[in-house]
């Protein structure tokens, strides 16, 4: 197999091809491993002995906090790459992840609630990971605010960038401080309901569930960034062209 | 540099009534406090460190809307960064004004507002060092947040949501700090880490900020 | 089915089905919008596109 040259795909033009081919593959794969994901997670996986059936959330819980989390990293590097060596399609792709990113966010917040309450009795706890969540989704609306606000398309990359990567560097500085916050004012650690002991059958379908929502963020992001090329690079020659295709065919 | 300070100073004292503004506010949002949780002397104690500083905070933050925004309107900015002059520099300057401007005069208001909710007097003096240490920080990210949001719409509702999130750490070491003392604990831990946070930001905010113009100017 | 014994069992899930059902509830109805929305921003750049070649 000849090697790959990926740099071709940063070419609009290409990547429209590519993300076309790809996506139906990508939802086929998110579609059965969700299946698989919740089938274990539902019917094979037993209660728990302290936590009873609502431990389940976690099936959902987790791999959206995770995708959150990766997804800022994954926004704020390829904004910086379009920053920095003027990658058009890079900056596209930083922007088409930020609402993905800020969705999974809120289901992050939003199941952690919901698991909180029958656990901890209380539908929001000001525990470290939470908050931490909560702050994220307020670094991704600002993100998409400051974007959305800047009509040159080119002025609105590069400060998202800038903004990106200022927020990505200040990531762990306000985890730690959020995690000192937390231990100093509660003393005895109120935290979300942790994971119970992981039945590796438990282990199986979260981590299942987290591949579900690898596929439907790329899915989603490709979308998106097809979707946002497609806006930005009108009356280019190359979208002209294909549509021309697409029309006729 | 000193040259940008004195001008941004005398231009300042042209409009007095907008350099007190911040302070104004300052002074009412945080007595607005008492007024809806209650007179209760404990409680009001207990509040006190986080209601003086996020009102610091958000004080600090709306003023920032003229620290770039008159000098882009009227063009001289961009004569500033087509100067030989580095524009980290200018960045520098521009935080330090509004840092005299705003900050300074909240640390010297803030005692009179701790004796207000009748702190004691071990945390009314660590209130007014943490908000000496943390109110540049302010300045300086909040100068970054302007020159990202230069001449947008609403850039000042723009600017709060952009830097109120960077800003927590600095909340919470600075409030917490007063909290410490106030229960008998030690607070060198929340002083150094605040400390190391001005450090931080006086190192890396003049750069991204003179990115942030770069970006808005060019 | 090894551990529900019948689809009310199911859906009650020991009394926490509201937080369980409320969680995978919102959760599923995002990920239906997130999409079509994403198709549909997508299927209007596109016409858009093809407009312009009449235009």
């Amino acid at each position: 197999m000849s090697r790959i040259r990926w740099t071709t795909f940063a070419a609009p033009s290409r990547f429209e091809a590519l993300a076309a081919a790809v996506t139906p593959w990508l939802w086929a794969v998110c579609l059965l491993a969700s299946a698989v994901g919740l089938y274990l997670g539902f019917i094979e996986a037993p209660k728990d002995f302290q936590q009873g059936q609502s431990y389940r959330i976690i099936f959902i819980h987790v791999p959206a906090a995770w995708m959150s989390m990766v997804l800022y990293l994954a926004m704020a590097t390829w904004a910086a790459i379009g920053w920095a060596w003027r990658v058009r399609l890079a900056s596209m792709l930083a922007r088409a992840i930020a609402p993905t990113g800020a969705m999974f966010t809120f289901v992050a917040l939003w199941t952690g609630a919901f698991w909180g309450k029958p656990t901890w009795g209380a539908w929001w706890v000001w525990d470290a990971r939470l908050t931490s969540e909560l702050i994220l989704l307020f670094l991704y609306l600002g993100y998409m605010a400051l974007v959305e606000a800047i009509d040159d398309p080119q002025r609105g990359d590069q400060a998202g960038a800038l903004l990106a990567v200022v927020g990505a560097i200040n990531v762990p500085i306000i985890y730690f401080s959020v995690r000192w916050w937390n231990t100093l004012h509660q003393g005895a650690s109120v935290g979300v309901a942790s994971a119970p002991k992981m039945a590796s059958i438990m282990l199986t379908a979260m981590l299942v569930m987290t591949l579900a929502f690898w596929a439907y963020a790329f899915a989603v992001v490709f979308t998106r960034t097809r979707a946002i090329a497609a806006e930005r690079e009108r009356g280019a020659r190359w979208l002209a062209e294909l549509a021309q295709d697409t029309k006729e065919a | 540099m000193g040259f940008l300070v004195r001008r941004d100073l005398r231009l300042a004292m042209r409009r007095r009534s907008e350099v007190l503004l911040p302070l104004v506010f300052f002074t009412v949002a945080t007595s607005l406090f008492p007024l809806g949780v209650g007179p209760e002397p404990q409680t009001l104690r207990t509040i006190a460190p986080g209601v003086v500083w996020v009102c610091a905070l958000l004080a600090s933050l709306l003023s920032l809307g003229g620290l770039y925004g008159s000098d882009f309107a009227d063009g001289s900015l961009e004569q500033m960064a087509l100067s030989r002059h580095p524009l980290a520099s200018l960045a520098l300057s521009k935080a330090f004004v509004h840092w005299l401007l705003n900050g300074l005069p909240l640390v010297l208001v803030a005692p009179l507002i701790g004796l207000l909710f009748d702190i004691d007097r071990d945390a009314l003096q660590m209130l007014t060092l943490t908000l000496l240490l943390g109110t540049p920080v302010l300045s300086l990210l909040g100068g970054l947040g302007a020159a990202l949001t230069l001449g947008l719409r609403s850039a000042e509702m723009l600017l709060v949501l952009l830097i109120l999130p960077l800003l927590i750490p600095v909340l919470i070491f600075g409030a917490g700090a007063v909290v410490a003392v106030a229960s008998g604990l030690s607070a060198s831990g929340h002083l150094s880490l605040l400390g190391a946070l001005l450090l931080l930001s006086l190192l890396g905010a003049p750069f991204a900020t003179a990115a942030a113009l770069k970006i808005a100017l060019d | 089915m090894s551990q529900w014994h019948s689809l009310s069992d199911f859906l009650a899930m020991d009394g926490h089905g509201l937080y369980i059902w409320g969680a995978y509830g919102v959760t599923f109805v995002c990920m239906l919008a997130e999409p079509w929305l994403a198709a549909r921003r997508r299927r209007r750049a596109w016409l858009a596109a093809q407009q312009d070649l009449e235009s």
